[in-house]
């Protein structure tokens, strides 16, 4: 048996900096719709041109950090990964939905949720962005495209909302992963239980990690 | 291996895009649909919280100043200024010792909400301009807020409609300061922005002065459903 690595390298400094770009800016977007949708908050800020404009401009600047994140062979190479379902991520579905425990559930690098989550992320951020210059450029659509639009907007708010405070609980719930992501590096432990069929190659190892308990 | 299989994810960016799309298309008249069908429950509620759902019948609140200013019967002044014979200043009692009018209409904002029959009370713009004497050459009013910021304007005819309340009742409770209190200006057949919020000063002027919003695009004369592109039902 070849000896294990102490850990195992998840995201390089790249990706981690694409992300913590995207959480800051999907916050403001967050807090600056509730100082403009909630009356009680709304009334608390007031400043509604300003709460405007950081809305505006921090929903614009979303999609760059993904962008320039392009650049990089790591950040492309996941992006792949969490593009493409194998048979086993179907499995995993089913049995989240029968709350089978989740380390005998099998995952790649990115388990089914977190490939779902990461898809959601990136079609509600476009369509967010296009129905909000909608309502920023009224006079480019008629009265019925910016009600439609402010239709779409506020209702993929309330479920954008939701989502992300599932993505906060989840990594509440999971140091590792939040390790992870924090500092680049996971245990060779955690990515057997966790992500079972996820090949990661570390210096010195040829791949191939052959999980002894996947349970699938 | 593991970047084999199918694009699950493109199709969910790609479903999304086309599912935006048509809420685009559609979501006007869905949102017709939904408005009726939550101010059903909102009637219903108690906790209130349908009324946080997009078109939940609920009042937005906006404020466009810093801090949402406060004053109550002590320290509330309105003072009538401008083209008059005898100008003015109000406290709250005054106000309240004048005849009051009721009013229940829907409000209608320009950003889409609606708010259906929403009871108004309060003195009649037309019987303060009356008591202070509107000089020959007035063309106009304004109003100022103090808030400091926010302002609006009427033509003197639009002004002296008998549905253009000083309101110090709304809802069948005093003004909320949230919702512009004590006193607030209420003009029941326009876009609800025409309804200043803290009303402090009211100035009879030769010609319209555009308010605060009509300096970004709203329309001065902003009957509902006739105005900034809209074709809501009227409310007055």
């Amino acid at each position: 048996m070849t000896p294990r690595p102490e850990r195992v390298r998840r995201f390089t400094r790249g990706e981690r900096r694409v992300h913590r770009a995207t959480a800051a800016l999907m916050l403001v977007c967050l807090v600056t719709a509730a100082a403009l949708y909630l009356p009680p908050l709304a009334e608390l800020v007031g400043r509604r041109r300003l709460v405007v404009a950081v809305h505006e401009w921090s929903g614009i600047a979303l999609p760059l950090p993904a962008l320039l994140g392009l650049a990089s062979r790591a950040f492309r190479r996941d992006l792949r990964l969490l593009n493409r379902f194998a048979p086993y991520d179907r499995d995993w579905l089913r049995d989240a939905l029968r709350r089978v425990p989740r380390d005998r559930r099998a995952a790649g690098k990115f388990n089914a949720g977190q490939k779902l989550y990461a898809s959601f992320a990136a079609g509600a951020v476009l369509v967010m962005l296009g129905t909000g210059l909608l309502m920023m450029f009224p006079h480019l659509s008629g009265v019925v495209w910016r009600t439609g639009a402010t239709f779409v907007h506020d209702w993929l708010a309330l479920a954008v909302a939701a989502v992300v405070a599932g993505h906060l609980w989840m990594a509440a719930d999971d140091p590792q992963a939040r390790l992870g992501m924090r500092t680049g590096f996971v245990t060779p432990e955690w990515a057997r239980r966790r992500h079972p069929r996820w090949e990661y190659a570390e210096p010195g190892e040829t791949g191939e990690p052959g999980p002894p308990d996947t349970g699938a | 291996m593991e970047d084999k299989g199918t694009p699950v994810g493109r199709r969910v960016v790609l479903g999304m895009l086309g599912l935006g799309a048509l809420g685009v298309a559609f979501g006007s008249r869905a949102q017709d649909g939904l408005d009726s069908a939550l101010s059903q429950v909102a009637g219903k509620d108690p906790t209130g919280l349908s009324g946080l759902l997009p078109g939940g019948g609920g009042f937005r609140i906006y404020n466009v100043a810093n801090s949402v200013p406060h004053r109550d019967a002590t320290d509330y002044r309105l003072t009538v200024s401008g083209l008059v014979d005898r100008k003015a200043t109000h406290t709250l009692a005054d106000l309240r010792a004048m005849p009051q009018t009721r009013l229940v209409r829907d409000v209608q904002c320009v950003t889409g909400w609606r708010v259906p029959g929403t009871p108004f009370e309060g003195v009649r713009l037309s019987h303060l301009l009356d008591l202070a004497g509107v000089q020959d050459g007035a063309g106009a009013v304004r109003f100022t807020c103090f808030d400091g910021v926010y302002s609006e304007s009427l033509t003197l005819e639009q002004a002296r409609r008998e549905d253009v309340l000083v309101a110090l009742r709304m809802q069948d409770k005093p003004v909320s300061t949230a919702h512009g209190g004590p006193v607030r200006l209420y003009v029941a057949p326009m876009y609800f922005y025409k309804s200043a919020k803290w009303l402090s000063g009211i100035e009879v002027t030769r010609d319209v002065r555009p308010g605060y919003w009509e300096h970004y695009g709203y329309e001065v004369d902003a009957w509902v459903g006739r105005s900034n592109g809209r074709h809501d039902d009227p409310t007055s």
